[in-house]
């Protein structure tokens, strides 16, 4: 029997604890232990970028990660990424932008997205283009997300945060917005 | 894959050399390359699982007395984006541009990507230019004992190093080359990012009046280990930067690697890429 272990970290905020096996990823403890299924197995091996979370504010890919070694840390997963007011500047130019085919790659590219704006707020196109690199998305929607992360940029660099609001459909809205997800656990 | 039996978060570097000491140890920093190797079955976990990332004493670049020192917990994130080395070894955040994407480079570290001793190991060749060394620290006769190891002698083969098992490598290390120096990289995949080098090849030296002198050379994915070309450096060595040289060089490079045939490439493939790249990146160099 593998060695378990108790951890402690902060996760979309607040504070968790989670018994693991000490050989698991982060994935599979995010999956399993908390339910949180937006963040997606695709390769299981650091090339594809679905599985990408944040931690202490730099993007990593969870399946990369020890889930042990998230002891102490600041966790964040897509189930994260919404405001108190509800979507994020970030998800609803998504919304806006149809950046979303199939929704396999989505909320890596939105945290990878991200951590992109917060790294470098005035982020050229190239720069997104170069910082999606470790994100795949097979329908190759790949303009219509770049696209989505620059008019962010735009519009946090004008201190327009609400444009978008009004054309996202309220039934697409409230789907978004439950994050337990339970209709789907793909 | 082996049982873990006991976890261990050392926060200090004698705890940990004390820790490793004990034996049959299996070192965790970044996770990016053993992960996905203990999920394949390629790397078996010894009984003691010792992460480092509390020991913050291996984080960091530092410059003293000329002397660069990357502690081995530094990521290739870190390396990108330090402005110490932009300055003083740009060599380096250039090949970290190169490096896997932005989310391995987040979390993967030097001494990892070092100690995981892949012939394509995208700093390696790097830190082969720069003439580097890797610091070793272990804990005999109860005291802490380090000793220093060029980074040409480090590697044995595939994976494989010269390091002790009661050893923990703390930092590469590296004179600040002269003002003149100057070095290119380049890795050959099918794209830019995320891609195993097919091949890679470095080239540098001071250069002076057309010529290299203190010339090094170092290929990627071409042998057992990440080779250095003293053959290919003996050519170029303080020689008028002319097609000729360019092309003797190139002959030699050719002469000195070992490729083999395998999933990314051929090794007549690979022979003819070093070839192209040994002469392009020569000719940036010399041209810079």
């Amino acid at each position: 029997m593998s060695c378990r272990l108790e951890i402690n970290f902060t996760l979309n905020g607040r504070p968790v604890s989670a018994e693991v096996a000490v050989e698991t990823n982060a994935l599979a403890m995010l999956r399993d232990e908390f339910d949180l299924t937006g963040t997606k197995l695709g390769c299981g091996e650091g090339e594809c970028g679905a599985c990408t979370i944040l931690i202490d504010g730099e993007s990593v890919n969870s399946c990369l990660m020890f889930a042990v070694d998230c002891d102490g840390r600041d966790v964040t997963t897509i189930e994260g990424l919404m405001t108190e007011e509800g979507l994020s500047l970030l998800q609803k130019q998504f919304v806006e932008h149809g950046a979303a085919q199939c929704g396999f790659c989505t909320p890596g590219m939105l945290l990878q997205g991200a951590h992109l704006l917060h790294r470098d707020p005035d982020l050229s196109e190239e720069d997104i283009k170069r910082g999606l690199e470790g994100n795949l998305c097979r329908c190759s929607g790949y303009m219509k997300i770049v696209e989505a992360i620059a008019d962010t940029a735009h519009k946090l660099k004008d201190g327009d945060t609400t444009d978008g609001q009004e054309t996202t459909s309220k039934h697409d809205a409230d789907d978004i917005k439950d994050p337990t997800g339970s209709a789907d656990r793909s | 894959m082996a049982t873990i039996e006991t976890y261990h978060t050392p926060t200090s570097l004698d705890e940990a050399v004390r820790l490793l000491a004990a034996g049959q140890s299996t070192l965790l920093a970044g996770g990016t390359d053993l992960m996905p190797q203990s999920q394949a079955g390629m790397r078996l976990f010894e009984p003691r699982l010792i992460n480092l990332r509390k020991i913050t004493g291996l984080r960091g670049v530092t410059d003293r007395d000329g002397n660069v020192r990357i502690g081995a917990l530094a990521t290739v994130t870190d390396v990108l984006r330090n402005e110490l080395l932009q300055d003083a070894a740009p060599i380096l955040p250039a090949a970290a541009d190169q490096f896997a994407s932005d989310q391995v480079r987040n979390s993967a570290t030097i001494g990892g990507n070092i100690c995981n001793a892949s012939p394509a190991g995208d700093m390696i060749i790097p830190f082969l230019l720069l003439d580097a060394e890797v610091e070793l620290a272990c804990w005999r006769d109860d005291a802490l004992s380090t000793r220093r190891v060029p980074l040409c002698e480090f590697f044995a083969g595939p994976g494989q190093t010269t390091i002790d098992p009661d050893e923990l490598l703390t930092a590469v290390v590296f004179a600040v080359p002269d003002a003149r120096f100057v070095a290119r990289f380049e890795k050959f995949g099918m794209r830019p990012a995320l891609d195993i080098a097919v091949v890679s090849v470095g080239i540098g030296g001071v250069l002076d009046g057309g010529a290299l002198t203190g010339a090094r050379v170092a290929f990627g994915a071409v042998a057992p280990t990440p080779l250095r070309g003293r053959r290919t450096e003996a050519v170029i060595e303080g020689r008028a930067g002319d097609e000729a040289m360019i092309a003797e060089a190139v002959a030699q490079a050719a002469q000195e690697i070992s490729p083999i045939s395998d999933v990314r490439a051929s090794a007549w493939y690979r022979e003819e890429l070093i070839r192209v790249l040994t002469g392009r990146v020569l000719r940036h160099v010399l041209q810079a």
